[in-house]
């Protein structure tokens, strides 16, 4: 062992050495989501974007499809293990894992270590995931240190609130990141929604088992985006927005409705 | 034991978000109770509140995982206090307790303070068979009674009725003028009951905590009329479920911050009783009899399961209900037994069978409001997905009850996401299906069962042409977009 304290020369040597070389780029890989993947792939290419305007080396690893959530929600966690194995034999490898989705976020972070609390082999690997796992938003800001990313298109100003998912906000605790991230994308003007905390009762496959609860609390919601005022609805979680957006479509309303992703993208409403 | 009408939870949903008072009543309730309790939160700043709720969270872990050597020390001090301590298995044997207590010393008329135990007993309807008269004391105990009806929240048990409604049953039960203010109501209520509480030879009481250390039952109030009940009567039954002893007064203190804040936003309660036994030698007035039943009812089940047992630790704040999205569109009764919302949803299937409650643990968007708000940290919606895979998984066949269909749609849909070949061509298999009922690339309607679910109010895309993983390949991968 060299003793630091000893051999100052080496030390300098090193520092300048360390000075001269660039960083590593950030390398990170994409878990996509089956939704985005299969029914809103502009949002995972508006992800991949700005993930490279940043910097970061994206890779998409080909195994991965569905966490597995929406059977683990419904209670087939056998049915969901093969999923959840199956991500995990893609993101085994990867330097960090980004999930432009807070629910399925909390699938991978969270609800894996549940998953496979009977079994110490994947719930080693169900760890070692949960610390590389973030949320698209949360890796910008937390990993990062993105602050500003000035949007990378039109300027011109639109307004835009943000509805911030359950899960993305209370298992995967993200609050103020896509919020920051909006104030200044520079073409947005974020205004805020009334009782935004409030849950949109999209709820997976809740939103087909008990749809007249889930319309309910859809109409609040729509309720409260129209008092917004707000020209673009947004959030993490293209579940929810496929809700929201659904009924905005249904009922022709004047509100376009698009993933963070695509916003911080530059794209426009 | 109360009635159990939770298989009827989608009907009576149904209902309820149709019904325009319910709608108004749970409105103006719902965010008045959740907004005071915000206030007392941050008056005490969320770091200390956290603090709180660890204490207690501690303490309750504490106490239920040994529950045996606890209940023992209460039974003793009840004993030593000279009151009696009742065991009760279930609810026939809770009841029959009461009955006979009531039977050997003659009694005609009780009184009660509110007892959501007794409503889970149904002991009113006993007592009542029996020949006695049995009046609620509690406002909104009174009004439920009055109406016939059961209660629809824990705190406050007539949430569901407006105002106005209120106003009108009392016209009309009591023969009194009618009239929308509180004050004037509650007046009335007494009025009512003032004969009723020196006539009474029985005070029945709930117990929001038990101190195994004194034997004292503990109850919290804002009307004060809990107090009649316990030491007008001669006799005085406290009901309590299992769970509800703690330790020490120590304990109590860190219970006695967090329930009246998390109820009602209240920093402190308005009355506190705690009774250790009958009236002594030298106090002035009291019970000639203390007896606290002890009751079980199915909670042993939950104690017994270790991802259930969690439930066992609430303190019945309601603050769970206030927050939860579900409870304030469908109200209390939709879930069909004495325990509503969120913790009702766990309580409810523990105690009268997971068979006979099985939308319970379904009818959540798993969106974690009850446990942020819940002062004891209780992971309602971990437990909601534990029941939820007792439904589909169990082998025991009482308590497997997801349909054949939803398996067979959950092994479909586990067979298509299993390779990015089975995805592709799930994928265009649902495009070709789907893309001729669309219109500009999205369902309008349809009636496919299942997708029709999700159109008769939204929209849905069709499977997009190209799939992200299709871009990839073809453009990002090359560094294109
Ligand atoms: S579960 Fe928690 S929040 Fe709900 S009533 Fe019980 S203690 Fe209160």
């Amino acid at each position: 062992m060299p003793e630091w304290g000893g051999s100052a020369n080496l030390a300098r040597r090193f520092a300048r050495e360390i000075a001269l070389t660039q960083p590593p780029p950030i390398r990170a890989s994409l878990f996509v989501t089956c939704i985005i993947d299969q029914l809103h792939p502009e949002v995972g290419v508006s992800v991949v974007r700005v993930l490279r305007r940043c910097g970061v080396e994206v890779d998409f690893p080909e195994g991965q499809t569905c966490c597995g959530q929406p059977l683990y929600n419904s209670g087939f966690t056998q049915e969901a293990r093969k999923l959840a194995i199956r991500t995990l034999d893609a993101l085994d490898g990867s330097e960090y894992v980004v999930v432009p989705s807070g629910s399925c976020g909390a699938m991978l972070r969270v609800f894996y270590e549940d998953l496979f609390a009977d079994d110490p082999d994947l719930l080693e690997r169900a760890e070692a995931l949960r610390d590389r796992v973030y949320e698209f938003t949360e890796f910008l800001t937390d990993v990062l240190g993105v602050d500003t990313l000035p949007a990378d298109g039109p300027t011109a100003t639109r307004t835009v609130t943000y509805h911030p998912s359950c899960h993305l906000l209370r298992e995967m605790r993200v609050r103020e990141a896509p919020q920051q991230l909006l104030n200044n994308a520079g073409s947005v003007e974020l205004v805020e929604l009334p009782d935004a905390e409030q849950c949109c009762g999209f709820g997976g496959t809740f939103a087909v088992k008990y749809p007249h609860i889930s319309e309910e609390m859809l109409a609040d919601k729509l309720a409260s985006i129209r008092q917004s005022g707000a020209e673009t609805v947004t959030a993490c979680d293209m579940g929810c927005l496929m809700h929201i957006g659904g009924a905005i479509s249904r009922q022709n309303l004047p509100v376009s409705v698009q993933h963070v992703a695509q916003i911080l993208d530059g794209g426009e409403g | 034991m109360a009635e159990v009408a939770t298989r009827e939870f989608v009907p009576a949903s149904q209902a309820a978000v149709r019904d325009e008072q319910l709608r108004q009543a749970l409105r103006r309730a719902g965010s008045g109770f959740d907004g005071t309790r915000r206030e007392a939160i941050a008056e005490v700043t969320e770091d200390v509140w956290e603090d709180w709720r660890q204490q207690a969270r501690s303490i309750k872990e504490h106490t239920i995982a040994h529950l045996d050597y606890y209940l023992a020390m209460l039974e003793r001090n009840v004993r030593a206090a000279g009151g009696q301590a009742h065991f009760a298995r279930d609810a026939a044997q809770a009841n029959a307790i009461v009955s006979e207590i009531a039977r050997q010393q003659g009694v005609r008329t009780v009184t009660k303070s509110k007892s959501m135990v007794s409503e889970e007993l149904g002991l009113n309807h006993v007592l009542e068979e029996q020949g006695i008269d049995v009046f609620e004391t509690d406002l909104g105990e009174y009004i439920i009674q009055l109406a016939e009806e059961t209660p629809s929240h824990l705190v406050a048990p007539a949430l569901h009725k407006t105002r106005g409604q209120v106003a009108q049953l009392f016209a009309e039960q009591l023969g009194v003028p009618y009239s929308e203010d509180i004050e004037e109501m509650a007046r009335i209520a007494r009025v009512a009951l003032r004969q009723k509480f020196l006539e009474a030879d029985m005070g029945i009481s709930g117990a929001n905590f038990l101190v195994a250390e004194t034997g004292s039952l503990v109850i919290i109030t804002n009307e004060g009329n809990g107090r009649l009940c316990t030491s007008a009567p001669r006799i005085h039954v406290g009901l309590a479920g299992m769970e509800k002893v703690i330790p020490s007064l120590q304990d109590l203190a860190v219970f006695l911050r967090l329930l009246p804040r998390s109820a009602t936003g209240q920093r402190i309660t308005s009355y506190m009783s705690m009774v250790t036994g009958p009236r002594r030698a030298d106090d002035e007035d009291g019970p000639e009899e203390f007896h606290l039943v002890i009751v079980d009812n199915g909670r042993s089940r939950l104690l017994q399961d270790p991802a259930l047992r969690e439930s066992l630790y609430c303190i019945r704040c309601g603050a769970c209900l206030n927050v939860c999205p579900i409870y304030q569109r469908v109200g209390g009764h939709a879930y069909g037994w004495v325990y509503p919302g969120p913790i009702g949803s766990i309580v409810t299937p523990g105690l009268v069978g997971v068979a006979q409650a099985k939308d319970l643990p379904n009818a959540s968007t798993l969106c974690g409001a009850c446990r942020d708000a819940c002062p004891v940290q209780i992971n309602i919606p971990r437990m909601l997905l534990h029941l939820r895979r007792q439904q589909a998984e169990s082998d025991d066949t009482n308590q497997r009850t997801v349909s054949d269909t939803d398996k067979a749609l959950a092994q479909g849909f586990a067979t298509v996401m299993s390779s990015p070949w089975l995805l592709r061509l799930g994928r265009l298999v649902g495009r070709a299906l789907t893309a001729p009922l669309a219109r500009s690339g999205k369902i309008r309607q349809t009636r496919l069962p299942l997708v029709s679910r999700w159109t008769r109010a939204r929209d849905l895309p069709v499977p997009a042409g190209r799939s992200f993983r299709d871009r990839w390949r073809d453009e990002l991968s090359k560094g294109g977009n």
